[in-house]
């Protein structure tokens, strides 16, 4: 059981939090426009790395906010946590969609 | 009461045994004696009771091989009725004052067990010969006798009597281990103010040291033992916990501790313990030896003969021959002596042993033999004898005894490292793999960590809660290390095993019978690698997890595959260390604590109409029976009342999540199929929700109540993952949208009157709306109040009737209720249930999504590709809809059913196959989805799915059910009032 750092309640047991995939992944700004190649990669394609992995996580039975871990996948060593729609000081750069106006 | 069962073979003075406290108990419905203190297998010894039970798969008799968890043989069911406990490892089972325990896994009886014939034909069953037989005529032939004989101990089949604990901790430093390396460390971190737990297995702490013959500062060990654990029993910061064992390790130190209640009332307690740092002072295990024969009782590792002897006062044989291939079996011999025991000699697989341990045997009249192994053993329910060769085979004789003590060498405890992703390396000197790389936060200290002496042990546990304390507090003054003036014989000078390979019948795995034999079978057919060699001979597999033999049954491996231990690694080592009660992991949440259940505000006015009561997340009354009505009576009058007059259904439960905010329309429009924009306030719409890969997630009804303000109708059992789904779009990718949302289903109470007389029910009710149908139409809404209640009512039907949902504060749900049925008697309301609401939306072909919709159910599919297709803005899922997949005609479509035999019943899940007389095997067409008997159109209905559907009007289909066969008729999913003349009443 993982013991995460939720970046506003403090470290929890992993019991309290729902985890919600990889993070960063940029939703097309005009779906209408995306081949079905893109639209797949949005829906399905992963980065399933050997080593750190930029992921959401919600902490449902607690402040109920979603966050972003970045999480090494061999050894589960949380590296940092960070707020969703911010970028993790420990790894690249990420480009991002806009799903808004 | 004869002299046989009363104690026979104990010391008349000595051990750890409270000899003023005399027990009783029964063993095989034989009553023996014991005392307070002593464990199953300690008093059984104590009574001369030689043959314990029955190996696993040759039913070969077993005696007691070891004194602790690690037992393989001693198997035993313990207790009575609902509280008996199979499979029990007897050295670990208390002594208790009418303790009941029985051998298994042999019949009828442990002395005369029919099952020994497959010893006698033990070559027809290698490891994995049911992979081999068993074959004809088909395998089911004969797997009610196989898996009748298969197994060990017998199950239980009424629930678990008992109850069990739960707790969580947190503390700085867990101690696992209460030997002398944990005792030294819990006390140093202790008195430097560290919160610290100290787990032992045991009933007490002190582990090897109340056993073998240590002094320490001049005084016997338990002396500085009990000095300890009181000081560290007046610690506030120190929590003792004997009993405990630490069962895994899990993530980020998370640590999972089984603690067995003594004089409780909880039978165990389960411990979720987080600290910030972990001391594994665990110990090590004694080995068993590979040779012919080396399973018969009276055959028990040297250490464990030690404490038997030492703690328990129990005379384990008259007659002793020991075998090791290192030192530490010769304090055996010692401790043997001092308590005038016999051995007569020792056989020891190395050249060269210790001048001194050689001049101690010949003082005390003991044969050493050097070089030399074990080639048989003799003694059918107990040891005989023995003979020996040399190494290179050459007979040496044959030598009698009752007991044989072995040792194999020393396996440290490092399982919980293991589970914790330590590593580990082969080390040729012990003969065993010790810890290599330590994740942060472990330590391991002591003969866990393969330091041999008492003294460096302790010295190693001192340093490293020294190092743990500056790390985690602060300084700490170094612990006084108690001076060690008495020791034994440690376990130097290891010597690896010589193995006889000409000789199958060598066991490496006792409680599995695993044999060398079938070691050879496994590389023989190619399963060399060490997971593989486990799971084709079953090595290891067993309740004790191949604690006394798995070590050399790699070693086994390596020496058949010309391969190194350190390159055949180990299996991996997985939590619980011993076996967890699953009663423990449930802890309290069984039976009506197993979930919530949920009760509908007005509970007690459907109680009082007889209501039968159904969970569907809220306990809601299916029907209502009167009079003696059956179910279905109850269900085909309630409907007949809503269409011919009136009823009154409670959808209390129904989802209400408020979206509020400057841009709720924006969001809600890309979050429905539908236009939200233009819906004006004051009216309501159907919508439905989908997920991006364009599959229906939920329906529903969405009401605006102001610009800025919508109230959303979710499916009862779904509103927190809809509310939940919307929350993870305003977070993650809107997060500049102006809108909150508020999960309001508790605040308030719903109740639909529905019927031909509804309005004129709800106008008895004193509405502060107009709510005639100009002012009121269907899919319009009011706020106001009715019968002086805060509401909001919406003209909304499921059922197909003209009908009003009335919202009112959910405090208030039991009194309105009432005062609704009250207002209806005139117009004979009727109360309707769950069942017969489902019996009126099949009628009007209205979706229950998650039965007529599934996991590929598109807008489309259900019959709203036109409103889909016609949004033009962007919403949820809407782009995977234009993919190929999703433009198929053949896709699989709503339609209503009708069987030609209008009585016939349908089932949904039923096939459908196109055409009439249609037989499988074929590609199905669809199925049922939902059915019932419709009161109104007095004849059978349903509602599936089916492949291009909507084309088939009129076709008849073949429905497959199980192995019936009938035909239905294809038509409008509408069956009642198609053109919706009811609604617009």
């Amino acid at each position: 059981m993982l013991r995460i750092p939720c970046p506003y309640c403090g470290t929890r047991d992993q019991d309290e939090f729902k985890f919600g995939g990889e993070s960063h992944i940029a939703r097309p700004a005009q779906p209408e426009q995306a081949s079905d190649a893109e639209w797949a990669q949005y829906l399905f394609y992963r980065t399933n790395p050997k080593g750190i992995h930029y992921e959401r996580w919600l902490h449902s039975f607690g402040c109920r906010r979603w966050f972003n871990l970045a999480r090494d996948t061999v050894t589960h060593e949380i590296v940092e946590a960070y707020p969703m729609g911010s970028q993790p000081q420990s790894g690249p750069i990420q480009t991002e969609g806009h799903g808004d106006d | 009461m004869t002299d046989s069962r009363n104690n026979s073979a104990r010391l008349p003075d000595g051990g750890q045994i409270d000899r003023s406290r005399p027990l009783r108990f029964t063993f095989n419905g034989t009553s023996y004696a014991g005392f307070e203190g002593d464990t199953l297998a300690s008093a059984l010894l104590a009574n001369g009771v030689k043959v314990i039970g029955r190996s696993f798969k040759y039913h070969r008799p077993r005696g007691i091989f070891t004194a602790g968890e690690e037992e393989p043989c001693a198997l035993v069911e313990t207790g009575v009725g609902d509280a008996r406990v199979p499979t029990c490892r007897a050295p670990v089972v208390p002594l208790e004052d009418g303790l009941v325990a029985n051998s298994q896994n042999c019949w009828p009886s442990v002395n005369f067990d029919l099952g020994r014939l497959v010893d006698l034909t033990h070559g027809l069953w290698p490891a994995g010969f049911y992979n081999k037989t068993f074959k004809w005529p088909s395998w089911h032939t004969w797997e009610g006798l196989i898996r009748k004989s298969a197994g060990l101990g017998r199950p239980l089949t009424g629930p678990d009597p008992d109850y069990y604990e739960q707790v969580n901790a947190y503390c700085d430093l867990l101690v696992c281990g209460g030997g002398p390396a944990g005792l030294l460390a819990a006390l140093a971190a202790g008195r430097a103010g560290l919160r610290v737990i100290l787990a032992e297995q045991a009933d007490s702490f002190g582990g090897v040291l109340n056993w073998e013959d240590v002094d320490l500062d001049q005084a016997p060990a338990p002396t500085w033992v009990a000095g300890v654990a009181e000081e560290l029993g007046q610690l506030h910061n120190v929590l003792l916990l004997p009993r405990t064992t630490v069962t895994g390790i899990y993530d980020h130190l998370v640590t999972s501790m089984l603690q067995t209640g003594h004089g409780t009332a909880w039978r165990e307690c389960f411990w979720t313990v987080r600290p910030r740092h972990i001391l594994l002072t665990t110990g090590a295990i004694e080995q068993g030896l590979i040779f012919p024969g080396n399973d018969r009782p009276g055959i028990m590792l040297a250490g464990a003969a030690r404490q038997y002897l030492n703690r328990y006062a129990v005379r384990v044989g008259e007659q002793v021959i020991v075998s090791t291939n290192n030192d530490s079996a010769y304090q055996t011999v010692f401790d043997l002596a001092r308590r005038g025991i016999k051995v007569s000699t020792v056989i020891d697989v190395r050249r060269n042993v210790s001048e001194s341990l050689r001049n101690r045997l010949s003082e005390l009249g003991v044969y050493l033999l050097p070089a030399a192994r074990i080639s048989g053993t003799r003694g059918g329910k107990g040891i005989t004898a023995v003979t020996i060769e040399d190494l290179d085979g050459h007979d040496l004789g044959r030598r009698e005894c009752d007991l044989l003590a072995v040792s194999g060498g020393w396996a440290p405890r490092v399982h919980l490292l293991a589970h914790a992703r330590g590593s580990l390396r082969f080390d040729d000197a012990s003969q065993s793999f010790l810890p290599d790389r330590l994740p942060a936060g472990i330590s391991v200290a002591g003969s866990a960590n393969g330091t041999t002496g008492l003294d460096q042990c302790l010295a190693e546990a001192a340093e490293h809660a020294i190092r743990i304390c500056e790390t985690l507090g602060g300084p700490v003054d170094p612990p006084q290390l108690p001076k060690v003036t008495r020791s034994v014989v440690e376990a130097d000078l290891v010597a690896p095993m010589q193995i006889d390979s000409s000789q199958p019948r060598q066991w490496i795995d006792l409680a599995h019978d695993v044999t060398f034999g079938d070691a050879e079978l496994a590389v023989r057919e190619g399963y060399v690698s060490v997971e593989h060699f486990k799971r084709y001979t079953t090595t290891g597999m067993s309740v004790d997890q191949g604690k006394t033999g798995n070590l050399n049954a790699f070693i086994v491996l390596g020496a058949l595959t010309g391969r190194e231990p350190g390159e055949v690694g180990t299996t991996t080592f997985r939590p619980p260390y011993t076996p967890v009660t699953l009663g423990a992991i449930a802890g309290r949440n069984t039976g009506e604590f197993y979930a919530p259940r949920q009760y509908l505000p007005a509970h007690t006015s459907h109680q009082k109409l007889n209501a039968r009561f159904e969970d569907y997340g809220w306990q809601r009354p299916d029907c209502y029976p009167q009079d003696g009505e059956s179910d279905h009576e109850a269900i085909l009058r309630e409907v007949r009342s809503v269409r011919n007059q009136v009823g009154v259904f409670d959808n209390s439960p129904i989802g209400k999540l408020e979206v509020r905010g400057p841009d709720a329309a924006e969001f809600l429009n890309r979050v429905y199929i539908n236009n939200v924009l233009s819906l004006k306030t004051g009216h309501c719409r159907y919508g439905l929700m989908l997920n991006e890969n364009g599959v229906i997630i939920d329906d529903g009804v969405f009401i605006r109540l102001g610009d800025d303000h919508f109230l959303l109708n979710t499916t009862s059992a779904g509103v927190a993952r809809i509310h939940s789904m919307l929350e993870e779009w305003l977070q993650c990718e809107w997060p500049h949208l102006q809108v909150v949302v508020d999960d309001v289903t508790t605040q308030w109470a719903n109740f639909t009157v529905a019927g031909p007389a509804a309005r004129q029910v709800v106008e008895t009710l004193d509405p502060s709306m107009d709510i005639s149908a100009q002012a009121l139409p269907h899919m319009a809404c009011a706020i106001g109040t009715v019968a002086g209640l805060d509401t909001r009512l919406v003209r909304v039907s499921f059922s197909g009737e003209l009908s009003f949902e009335i919202n009112v504060p959910a405090r208030m749900a039991a009194s309105f209720f009432e005062t609704i049925l009250e207002a209806g008697k005139p117009f004979d309301i009727a109360p309707y249930g769950v069942e017969a609401l489902m019996v009126l939306r099949t009628e009007k072909g209205y979706l229950h999504v998650g039965s007529d919709t599934d996991g590929s159910s598109t807008p489309d599919d259900v019959g709203w590709g036109r409103v889909a297709r016609n949004k033009t803005t962007d919403y949820i899922g809407k782009r995977s809809l234009f993919r190929l997949a999703n433009q198929d005609l053949d896709r699989k479509q709503l339609v209503g059913l009708e069987p030609l035999d209008r009585q016939q019943a349908l089932r949904p899940g039923g096939h459908l196959l196109i055409g009439e007389n249609r037989e499988p095997p074929a590609e199905t067409d669809g199925w049922i989805t939902s059915a019932c008997f419709s009161p109104t159109l007095e004849r059978s209905i349903a509602l599936g799915v089916l492949k291009g559907g909507r084309e088939k009007t009129g076709e008849i289909l073949t429905v497959c059910d199980g192995a019936q066969r009938f035909s239905v008729k294809v038509v409008s999913p509408v069956f009642y009032d198609p053109s919706n003349m009811k609604l617009r009443e």
